[in-house]
């Protein structure tokens, strides 16, 4: 399964202001771990190992580091 | 310290060969008694090769050390005669549980499947084992030579010298060939100056032998982050005789040898315990990890087997089991060099296989102690999600690592193994380490397992009499046919009562597998000709 980076999220501000919002009143170390938290979540919803080291890779690229083994 | 175990001292004796000339000739040098040299030690005895076996010290290891043997091993050792031995004596478990603080978060079933003569793991004191081998190869008329420290090495193409230095002077071995099995700190290895490639985790682990009458059940316990030790890790098991290795994890700064003492040792104990309940402390240790291997395992005429050829971290308990599967790889194919019936090259199937091992191994090794010590803040996070979701959700303690157990390596990419023409089913792949059965031989009970080994097999099942005796007449000597059935009670043949054979191995009537040896399947067909049987037969002899 490609990873789809089209858009896919019907409402999409109403998720970022829900992704906003679930750190709310959290320090830098509570938002980390819900951060990981979530990850974890989301890619067993995925479950596809590609999409998933696909996903890294974009995710790595996005940061300047396009190139390099996520 | 110990209250339980008196080790004992074995015999040093003058080798004869310091008064008659210093030197003493044989097929192959044996450099380390641990639990790899004597098993090697009596599967060249078995196969009646001669041999010499030296070490340095003269009593069993310090400590228990080793003391989770897995279901493969313990085929292993069945299979050298010392399994039944070291069965009555250790302790069969098969459940592992984790906590993380005070609560359970993940559980598994390593053996979940009835029809197997071994567990899947029996805990017995290195110590224990040791001494059940040194009798086994008693038994078979061999010793050891004790106090014979190996101090120098001279490998040519025809041979190697090896320096033995004994409390009378020195001697020389001439050997064909040398097994260095002399540990993860080997001396061998540091004589040819081969390079010791990996890692060493920036943390330290006290280990501990409590004696107590404990009320944990015979269980793997593992907690991150527990009350009584906060912030780290604990690792429970049982052994014989009423005592328990607790290991605590202490984390990079701790001080080795003050945590070593009593006064800091009994608290973190007692903390544990939670109660007031008595014990006593047999063996205190304080260790490092690491993750290290040779870039070869064998080196012109010395083979590197067991700690000397690769390190692991002891979580996953693929130390000293997997250093038996290198024995059980190495000695038939060595065998069948010095008695002239395979070339030399066979030798390079025991380097690319078991190398492919241990690297399975380190893998898995590493990524237990990634898990169990984090090497980054992110790396942390990410654990402590997985441990805090583990408790609620069950995807999250599939990714809880405290070890993933030793099992046995399939060879798939084998240079031995004849590819399948025919199409099969399940994990008998060439490659795979033949699965045991509960069988019935003349009316009695036993394994499959018991019945495979030590030479060439061809596992037949419900053949028509005509066609296993073309196959036998065929093979003549070079293969041992044996016949198993599922359809009733045949004289001779081992009847596969519960069908599980049948179902492990994806039988039909005329399915035949070659097992080499070590019991590793080698080949199979679904209607075998005395060619193909013979073609396969010669790939995995190495001609």
């Amino acid at each position: 399964m490609a990873l789809n980076t089209e858009p896919n999220i019907a409402r999409p501000d109403d998720f970022y202001q829900a992704l906003i919002d679930a750190h709310a009143g959290l320090t830098e170390e509570q938002s980390a771990a819900l951060n990981a938290r979530l990850i974890l979540l989301l890619a067993n919803q995925i479950g596809d190992l590609d999409t998933l080291r696909a996903a890294l890779a974009a995710a790595r690229d996005a940061d300047g580091h396009a190139g390099s083994e996520p | 310290m110990s209250s339980t175990y008196k080790a004992p001292e074995f015999p040093y004796a003058r080798p004869p060969e310091l008064s008659a000339g210093g030197i003493a000739r044989t097929q192959v040098a044996i450099v380390g008694a641990g639990p790899i040299g004597l098993a090697a030690a009596i599967d060249l005895a078995q196969q009646g090769i001669d041999f010499i076996l030296v070490d340095d010290n003269n009593t069993v290891s310090v400590g228990s050390r080793a003391i989770c043997y897995a279901k493969r091993a313990l085929e292993i050792l069945d299979r050298l005669g010392c399994g039944d031995a070291i069965c009555a004596r250790g302790i069969e478990w098969k459940v592992g549980k984790v906590f993380f603080h005070d609560e359970l978060a993940y559980q598994f079933d390593l053996l979940p499947e009835p029809g197997h003569k071994r567990p899947a793991f029996v805990n017995l004191q290195q110590y224990h084992l040791e001494e059940c081998m040194v009798a086994r190869l008693a038994e078979l008329g061999h010793g050891v030579r004790w106090k014979n420290k190996a101090v120098g090495l001279a490998v040519r193409d025809d041979g190697v010298r090896v320096d033995i230095e004994t409390p009378d002077g020195r001697y020389a071995i001439e050997a064909d060939y040398v097994i260095a099995a002399d540990g993860a700190r080997s001396a061998l290895r540091d004589l040819m100056g081969l390079e010791w490639k990996g890692q060493v985790f920036r943390d330290r682990f006290l280990i501990a032998d409590v004696h107590m009458k404990g009320e944990f059940p015979t269980e793997r316990w593992f907690w991150f982050d527990p009350p009584f030790h906060p912030g780290q890790s604990v690792l429970l098991h049982r052994q014989a005789d009423d005592v328990w290795r607790i290991d605590f994890q202490l984390g990079w700064d701790a001080d080795p040898e003050e945590e070593k003492q009593p006064e800091r040792v009994i608290p973190r104990i007692r903390a544990m315990l939670g109660d007031n309940r008595p014990f006593e402390l047999e063996w205190v240790s304080v260790y490092t990890f690491q993750c290290r291997r040779l870039d070869r395992f064998v080196h012109g005429r010395v083979l590197f087997a067991g700690d000397a050829a690769h390190q692991v971290s002891p979580f996953g308990a693929r130390g000293a089991n997997s250093g038996f599967q290198d024995v059980d790889n190495l000695v038939w194919k060595l065998s069948r060099v010095l008695r002239g019936e395979s070339p030399a090259t066979l030798l390079a199937s025991y380097d690319s296989e078991r190398v492919e091992a241990a690297d399975e191994n380190l893998l898995n090794s590493t990524r237990a102690t990634d898990f169990i010590t984090p090497k980054s803040a992110v790396s942390r996070t990410f654990r402590d999600a997985v441990l805090a979701l583990s408790r609620t959700h069950p995807f999250a303690r599939r990714l809880v690592n405290s070890g993933r157990l030793s099992m046995p390596t399939t060879h798939r990419a084998s240079p031995l193994s004849t590819p399948d023409h025919d199409a099969f089913a399940g994990a008998m792949v060439p490659g795979a380490p033949a699965a045991d059965a509960p069988v019935q031989v003349d009316g009695h009970a036993g394994w499959l397992l018991d019945h495979l080994g030590g030479r060439f097999d061809l596992l037949l099942f419900d053949a028509e009499d005509d066609a296993a005796e073309a196959l036998a007449a065929g093979l003549g000597d070079a293969v041992r046919v044996v016949r198993i059935t599922s359809s009733g009670a045949v004289q001779g043949q081992l009847i596969d009562f519960e069908g599980r054979a049948e179902h492990r191995y994806d039988a039909r009537p005329g399915t035949a597998c070659l097992l080499r040896p070590d019991q590793h399947v080698a080949a199979r067909w679904r209607a075998p000709t005395v060619d193909g049987v013979r073609a396969a037969l010669a790939l995995a002899q190495g001609h």
